[in-house]
């Protein structure tokens, strides 16, 4: 209890900047404007061709819903401030790196090998030091469900410098 | 007398009851996997559908949702974890029981209220779909987009959480949807000069990402969470005196979980906490819940498992998914070129009795796959996440790839991920954005051919009946919270 009254007193004396809600509104609002200017480029049907809406209005209607309601969701958290979080550990920017990894190399090396590299890496970095299960994770089962993907689904892989040993 | 033969077709079919068999148990394997769950597997298996008829492809969906709502039962008693967000009730009292050494007690409750709850809204099912199909002969496209609104209201009225955060999510959910062509003028959308996102993004990428990947995103950040494992000796079958002090339990909790199940919004999840708070008010002994209450266990999961049946009324009859494990179902009938509604009851009523048919042996075949291998079930649960969460996200890259081979797939499969996880973080929920992703084309599609139908006035929407009936019950709906906060 005592924690969590802590937890909630050190939330309220943040800046507001640095507080979840604000951040959370900030990027909703941020993004929801970004959108909402895009939709102002939006090819416009002539009015002899429209019928009902234009193409860019039921958009531009959600958007001006969200910063709404995001805008009222901030409103709210004056009178009630959210509970702040917990910092996320290590772990998890290691995971979203591994994504980025991922990305790089399925574009530009392999589809498969992207895949080995980050099951690798993440189960490493969550902890799995023998070897087995690290061959188990990056190899023998993407093996598997390549296999299976290729045999029973008849699917194409992306081509590169793994993928092409199979295909060509 | 027709029909009933019909839903008895999947037992006289080898494949089908092998199609059942496998979707039970890979249903109950994800629904004992913390993180995992009815709707991601449904999404991931998904692509592998594509290898079987359209009947086959629904049967496995739903036999995999019917048996993965009762999975998490298993884990929510062992080890204090829900296994499915539906089992989270079950925890309350299903865990303290299973610490003083009646594991197998509160495991073959759970089993005994899971298999009446879900066969209940299997009956419900039978005779409750093809009242609602009848009635959306007189729908109209107005009609339609009333609906649709109500179902969107819904979700914010009695999901989980806030419901203005739910709201966003659904916007946001219809939001997505318009990216792409405009169907009715060709013109690009949000697709800022990207030729694949022409076709708009598709439902699978959406829904792993939201659900496998930020779970993954989550798993990351609990590495160092120690789970407290209560053993297992064996499944004990309910005593004569549990069964006298639950059964208006069940029953009522059944009711419950159908009806919720019914409304278009987080189903089992929100079921099985209204069938426990309603199983505490009616109980002669209140104070025993939380403590390891049999009647506790009893009322969230038999509403939580009535929920499947009543979830799956609205998305065959109309179209409208019940919950998330039914919008990927939807997705499914309609990969398979079968279009939910009306016409599916008039024009294929084999295909549907067959879907209800296989739903009830679904819920016979957890009952006695639970009873006699839930220890083997438990033991799932030991596998690592250091193992188990690299194997999905493999799973999860290949099946979003294999539906349209786009590599783009892939990379929107993880940017949703991530946006999933601070979704999650913050305390929005991801169910309302599935079910306004899927929404969104009938929510944009019947608004503007209403609008061409009334010549763009508005105020017509008021003139049919229908239309102002679901007008009224979405305005009562998203009242209805602020109500219970005043209250």
């Amino acid at each position: 209890m005592n924690n969590v009254q802590n937890k909630k007193r050190a939330n309220k004396s943040l800046p507001f900047f640095f507080k979840d809600e604000f951040k959370v509104f900030f990027i909703i609002i941020l993004v929801s404007i970004i959108l909402l200017i895009s939709t102002f480029t939006f090819d416009i049907v002539p009015p002899i061709l429209n019928r009902g809406i234009q193409p860019a209005t039921f958009p531009k209607g959600l958007l001006v819903l969200i910063i709404t309601l995001t805008s009222v969701i901030y409103y709210l958290s004056f009178k009630k401030p959210w509970k702040k979080e917990k910092k996320l550990p290590k772990n998890f920017f290691l995971t979203i790196l591994s994504f980025i990894f991922f990305i790089i190399i399925s574009k530009s090396l392999d589809f498969f090998l992207a895949i080995s590299v980050l099951s690798v890496f993440v189960s490493y970095n969550w902890g799995e030091k023998r070897i087995f299960y690290l061959l188990l994770v990056g190899i023998i089962f993407p093996l598997i469900v390549f296999i299976f993907f290729e045999m029973i689904l008849g699917l194409r892989f992306p081509p590169g410098i793994i993928t092409n040993l199979y295909y060509y | 007398m027709d029909n009933l033969l019909l839903m008895m077709a999947p037992l006289f079919s080898s494949k089908l009851i092998l199609v059942l068999l496998f979707g039970t148990l890979f249903g109950l394997v994800l629904g004992v996997l913390p993180g995992l769950g009815p709707t991601t597997g449904g999404a991931l298996i998904l692509p592998f559908t594509m290898t079987l008829d359209p009947l086959s492809a629904v049967i496995l969906l739903t036999s995999i949702y019917c048996a993965g709502t009762y999975g998490g039962a298993i884990t929510a008693v062992l080890i204090n974890t829900p296994g499915t967000p539906a089992a989270a009730a079950t925890c309350l009292d299903g865990y303290p029981l299973a610490q003083k050494g009646e594991a197998g007690r509160a495991l073959g409750m759970a089993t005994v209220s899971s298999t009446v709850g879900g066969v209940f809204s299997v009956v419900i099912l039978v005779f409750f779909a093809p009242v609602l199909a009848k009635l959306a002969y007189e729908f109209g496209q107005p009609e339609y987009f009333a609906l649709a609104i109500f179902g969107l209201t819904m979700l914010a009225s009695i999901g989980e959480g806030s419901p203005i955060k739910n709201l966003i999510a659904g916007a946001f959910g219809i939001l997505i949807s318009t990216i792409g062509k405009d169907f009715m003028t060709s013109i690009d959308r949000f697709t800022y000069g990207i030729n694949e996102l022409s076709v708009g993004i598709g439902f699978i990428p959406v829904v792993v990402g939201l659900f496998a990947i930020s779970e993954m995103l989550t798993q990351s950040t609990l590495l160092h969470q120690v789970f407290r494992r209560v053993a297992l000796k064996a499944i004990k079958l309910p005593t004569l005196l549990d069964y006298k002090l639950t059964w208006k339990t069940i029953l009522r909790s059944s009711g419950i979980g159908s009806f919720i199940g019914v409304l278009p919004a987080e189903g089992g999840t929100v079921a099985s906490l209204i069938g426990y708070s309603e199983a505490k008010r009616w109980s002669k002994t209140p104070e025993k819940f939380g403590k390891g209450s049999i009647e506790g266990i009893a009322g969230a999961e038999a509403a939580n498992n009535a929920a499947t049946g009543g979830a799956m009324v609205p998305t065959l009859a109309l179209g409208i998914p019940g919950s998330a494990t039914t919008a990927v179902i939807l997705t499914g009938l309609i990969i398979h070129g079968v279009r939910p509604g009306p016409d599916l009851f008039r024009e294929q009523p084999d295909f549907l009795y067959g879907i209800f048919g296989a739903m009830l042996i679904a819920n016979i075949l957890f009952f006695i796959f639970g009873f006699f291998g839930a220890k083997i079930f438990a033991r799932i649960t030991l596998v690592p996440n250091k193992i188990l969460w690299p194997m999905i996200f493999t799973v999860s890259v290949c099946g979003t790839y294999s539906l349209s081979q786009s590599i783009l797939d892939v990379w929107i499969m993880l940017l949703f991920g991530v946006i999933g996880f601070f979704m999650r973080r913050y305390h929005f929920s991801v169910v309302p954005v599935i079910i306004g992703l899927i929404l969104g084309e009938l929510v944009e599609g019947t608004l503007r051919q209403s609008l061409v139908i009334f010549d763009g006035n508005w105020l017509m929407f008021l003139t049919r009946p229908i239309a102002l009936t679901f007008f009224i019950l979405s305005l009562i709906a998203l009242c209805f919270p602020l109500l219970k906060r005043k209250k």
